[in-house]
């Protein structure tokens, strides 16, 4: 497991370490049968063009996890995700599969972060990010907030 | 703009269930995510732990044990808003507050609230906009989540 991080490790500023991802229709299924989202346009091809997409998209909460998962591997067994918010700004479109087991090369996407607070409230050691999904060029399709408390190396003992 | 008729009813309207967080969901929901943690699925990694136990990621609050007894009023409100000419449902983002640990085991009673709802003229056309509170209280009636979650309801 990666070090814990301390409240004294960050500054407004810092980057969270990249955390990527791949989306292919295989994922989305076990994510709709993980989540009980069963909403068509995550896996009927014929549903989601009736809707005027071009195929299936990837769902939101889907995206929306992977961020979890990028703010609670950086804040480490130690920290507490206190607050998380995120918002949809675009559809992202899995990779199709090859075989039974692989896709086809297309998209990664990215979940990054960035602190944009640190403050102390009731003993506690807080730090706000802004954390988002990208993809290709930079294109950012999800975008969030998040707020954790990460231990702190003066409060030993 | 105003609501279609017989949506604003929904305005108020509580919905509450049971959801039991079980080992197998709480693995299943972290696989599918693709987060390897083993603080979601590894018990001797997470007895020793500052949880104690297995607990679930966050965002993962167990399930009820029949399907159709979700705390969820959204198929009421979603087909009236579908009959209403809004057929095309989007996530319209979530707002969590985590305040205690979920543990594999927990059985949280999830109450679901209607907040408002409006209609909105945007670049898109109309929509009709959806805000609920979730609050998870645990078999210890601790309060452990409380989430705001908007649902966009656009015409189609």
């Amino acid at each position: 497991m990666a070090k814990q991080l301390y409240w004294e490790d960050v500054e407004v500023g810092t980057e969270l370490p990249s955390l990527a991802k791949v989306a292919t229709t295989q994922i989305l299924v076990g994510w709709a049968g993980a989540s009980g989202d069963f909403v068509p346009l995550h896996y009927d091809d014929a549903f989601a063009r009736s809707q005027g997409l071009p195929g299936v998209i990837v769902h939101g909460a889907l995206k929306r996890q992977w961020l979890v998962q990028l703010i609670i591997d950086w804040s480490g067994d130690e920290g507490t995700l206190r607050k998380f918010s995120c918002q949809y700004r675009a559809v992202d479109f899995p990779r199709p599969m090859k075989t039974l087991t692989e896709a086809h090369e297309g998209e990664t996407w990215w979940g990054k972060g960035k602190v944009t607070k640190k403050y102390i409230e009731n003993g506690d050691h807080y730090v706000a990010c802004d954390i988002w999904v990208g993809k290709g060029e930079g294109e950012v399709t999800t975008t969030g907030r998040a707020t954790v408390i990460l231990p702190s190396r003066s409060a030993k003992g | 703009m105003p609501l279609p008729a017989g949506i604003t009813k929904f305005i108020g309207q509580v919905s509450s269930a049971i959801y039991e967080v079980e080992k197998g969901a709480v693995a299943r929901f972290a696989e599918a995510v693709g987060d390897p943690n083993p603080l979601y699925w590894d018990e001797e990694y997470a007895r020793k732990s500052r949880y104690g136990a297995v607990i679930a990621p966050p965002g993962f609050f167990g399930w009820p044990l029949r399907r159709g007894e979700s705390s969820d009023d959204l198929k009421t409100l979603v087909s009236s808003l579908a009959e209403a000419g809004y057929g095309r449902i989007l996530d319209g983002g979530i707002e969590w507050e985590f305040l205690k640990p979920i543990r594999v085991g927990d059985k949280l009673t999830v109450t679901s609230t209607v907040k408002n709802i409006v209609e909105r003229s945007g670049k898109t056309g109309k929509a009709v906009f959806a805000f609920r509170e979730i609050i998870y209280v645990n078999q210890n009636n601790e309060t452990v989540t409380r989430a705001r979650q908007t649902t966009i309801h656009l015409v189609g």
